[in-house]
């Protein structure tokens, strides 16, 4: 069954096919952190949450702020792809594969991190026998689940004819690709019905990644606390998650580019279009923090003026600057320059964005805890070991997650870029025959 | 139905911390070594607040002994996952251990901070597990626990009264805290009861309640400080 146009894409096959010692060598590491981590939690389970640095009034620290991040850094994916999908944009093609796995992995990461924060664990399913669907937390269960369903399938549909491709090349491990593919023959109604999933699923997928973020807003935004009880934190919110998703695709694009020699998918173009995204979003987010923070600053109500002060000149001022340099200052140089505007300042500025965003999601979720309303002494929150082990273990597992699927996988859609180099071209001329408008006296067509 | 509050006259109190010491011993508060309690892990139902009034030398000091409030329209139970944290039809808000999931999220939420979380297994020292309340449950590790106006109190209370027939009524049941305070500061009762003292001073007009335009409705109120303290 061996099909010799699949020379054609050999670049995406070829890391599947031959593993090298780089491989083993990043996955030993990365378990290494890992199992590590694991070690950590399981310590912290045996003791008690004493062993983080969280505390009475800052009953909530990394774990939380990591949740927040990583649900963000979800955004990248389901939703950029069905966007551009829906939009038509013809560039899309060798990047939809890599979001769609981000968000895939990364909310199974996010997703875990409130269970990591709890005193008992071992009660979780409280949730399911007696939750209370008006508690802000169970809303989060719902869409939180439901965004992984519908994004695990959205990567899935797409990834079957290029199973497909792997399983009648006959590329090891046999019967994975045989399980996997579902019988994909190609044939005219299996792809009319790809099709038609494909573009129910994308349309689905947008409501249901702007609900995620809008409700974990919520958790802090239904409360009465000051910095926190604020109506725009829900598109806040999903703003900033776009933003840093948008960044974590652009890293993970270099890198893949780099290490797989993909240069002949990944153009400069590619990152151009999507960096000028990256651009809007960062003025996009500081719109939102100008308006949150003004707001704030001209009712100088005195509760919230002492959450304001400690994050503009207080304690948490080195990191509010830095956010602000990271998230729009840096960004908006770098980015508005088509000089600088190339692949090594693209990196840096997502780069900076990601740990921006990380700082933001620090900035919302601790100030508030460190001063509570009444006179008590103000609470200090110093992260412990346990949870920088466990942050650095998430982060392991994130680039595992990439590791194995990529060793799997292909990371770029072959299908989708075949498709585009047989249709792509007069599909787009006809489109924009289509509509172009008719000169006098001609009959409109 | 009662509906209990308290009352505390700050005219009276001295900021003696009976309440505190007393309120510990009732409820069989974990024992929380002092390195711990340095970091912020001491549990005390109970809190002095202090507010620091004026500027030097014109200062003063005013001392408010801080229960949880159980308000009625409470910001923790809103948030609660599962049913944790609950108010009951006498108005007393309640924690249930066995149920906590230990999510912290009313502790976030509880404008007034009367939320306490057990970051370890509980320990207590010798001296107190010789005088442990046996009405009183005992927290275990990653559950929140807060004040419940001596709860098992009106419980046994209750007991007593259903077995003459009537009612709990203001006077049957009062808060160990209140039964210390050695000036009397603290009244507890039935709010709704009109012969209840502590329903009359709370409607006195020196009476407030704390981050009262918050709309928490809470029912431990609080009587100013009459002029010879300023």
């Amino acid at each position: 069954m061996f099909d010799a146009t699949d020379y054609e894409d050999f670049p995406l096959i070829e890391p599947i096919e031959n593993t090298g010692k780089a491989f083993y060598r990043t996955v030993v590491v990365l378990v290494a952190v890992i199992v590590f981590a694991l070690f950590m939690y399981v310590r912290q389970l045996r003791i008690g949450l004493g062993v983080t640095g969280l505390n009475e009034p800052v009953a909530w620290g990394f774990y939380i702020v990591n949740f927040v991040f990583f649900i963000g850094i979800s955004h990248a994916g389901t939703l950029i792809s069905a966007i551009l999908r829906l939009s038509k944009a013809e560039w899309r093609r060798p990047i939809t594969r890599m979001a769609e796995v981000i968000t895939a992995i990364v909310l199974a990461i996010g997703g875990l991190h409130p269970i990591l924060d709890l005193g008992r664990p071992d009660r979780m399913m409280n949730i399911f026998q007696s939750g209370r669907l008006q508690s802000p937390l169970l809303w989060d269960v719902t869409s939180i689940t439901a965004y992984f369903t519908a994004s695990t399938v959205y990567l899935y549909l797409p990834l079957i004819p290029d199973i497909a491709i792997l399983r009648d090349r006959g590329t090891k491990p046999k019967w994975l690709y045989e399980f996997l593919s579902w019988n994909w023959k190609g044939t005219e109604y299996q792809k009319k019905v790809l099709e038609r999933a494909i573009s129910i699923l994308m349309v689905m997928v947008i409501p249901i990644a702007i609900s995620v973020h809008t409700v974990i807003s919520y958790i802090f935004s239904m409360t009465l606390q000051p910095g926190w009880h604020s109506t725009i934190f829900g598109p806040y919110f999903v703003v900033g998650a776009i933003f840093s998703g948008i960044a974590a695709l652009l890293i993970v694009m270099i890198a893949f580019r780099k290490v797989f020699h993909l240069e002949g998918y990944l153009k400069e173009i590619h990152f151009s279009y999507l960096s000028i995204l990256l651009l809007i979003m960062s003025l996009l987010w500081f719109y939102f923090t100008f308006s949150e923070y003004l707001t704030g600053y001209f009712g100088h109500e005195p509760y919230e003026m002492k959450v304001f002060w400690y994050k503009f000149a207080g304690e948490y001022a080195p990191y509010f600057w830095t956010m602000i340099f990271c998230n729009f200052l840096f960004p908006l140089i770098i980015l508005s320059n088509k000089r600088t505007r190339k692949i090594p300042g693209i990196l840096a500025a997502s780069c900076g964005v990601v740990v921006g965003m990380w700082l933001e999601r620090l900035i919302i979720v601790v100030p508030s805890l460190t001063n509570p309303r009444l006179p008590y002494p103000q609470g200090v929150y110093i992260p412990s070991l346990t949870e920088w082990s466990l942050f650095a273990g998430a982060l392991s597992v994130f680039v595992l997650g990439f590791v194995l699927f990529a060793k799997f996988f292909p990371v770029i859609s072959i299908w989708e870029v075949r498709e585009g180099r047989e249709r792509a071209v007069r599909e787009v001329t006809e489109r924009i025959e289509s509509y172009l408008p008719t000169p006098h006296g001609a009959k409109s067509g | 139905m009662a509906r209990w509050g308290m009352v505390v006259d700050l005219d009276m109190c001295t900021g003696c911390g009976a309440c505190i010491a007393a309120c510990k011993e009732e409820n069989n508060v974990a024992y929380v070594s002092p390195e711990e309690a340095e970091k912020g892990r001491a549990i005390s139902w109970m809190q002095m607040v202090n507010f620091v009034e004026g500027e030097f030398p014109n200062v003063h000091i005013k001392y408010m002994p801080r229960p949880c409030m159980h308000c009625d329209n409470p910001p923790c139970i809103k948030v609660c996952p599962v049913h944790a944290t609950f108010k009951d039809e006498e108005g007393i808000v309640g924690q249930i251990y066995e149920r906590c999931i230990g999510c912290r999220y009313c502790m976030s939420a509880c404008p007034y901070t009367v939320k306490y979380f057990n970051w370890f297994e509980p320990e207590w020292t010798e001296s107190t597990i010789a005088s442990m309340n046996p009405d009183v449950s005992l927290r275990k590790k990653g559950v929140v626990e807060k004040c419940t106006f001596c709860h098992h109190r009106l419980q046994k209370a209750r007991d007593k009264a259903r077995a003459k027939g009537m009612e709990v009524v203001d006077g049957d049941y009062t808060t160990a805290c209140a039964d210390t305070c050695p000036t009397q500061a603290i009244s507890f009762g039935d709010l709704d009861d009109p012969n209840s003292n502590t329903a009359r001073l709370s409607k006195s007009k020196r009476a407030f309640r704390m981050l009262e335009d918050l709309g928490t409705e809470p029912k431990v109120f609080y009587l100013s400080e009459g002029e010879k303290n300023v």
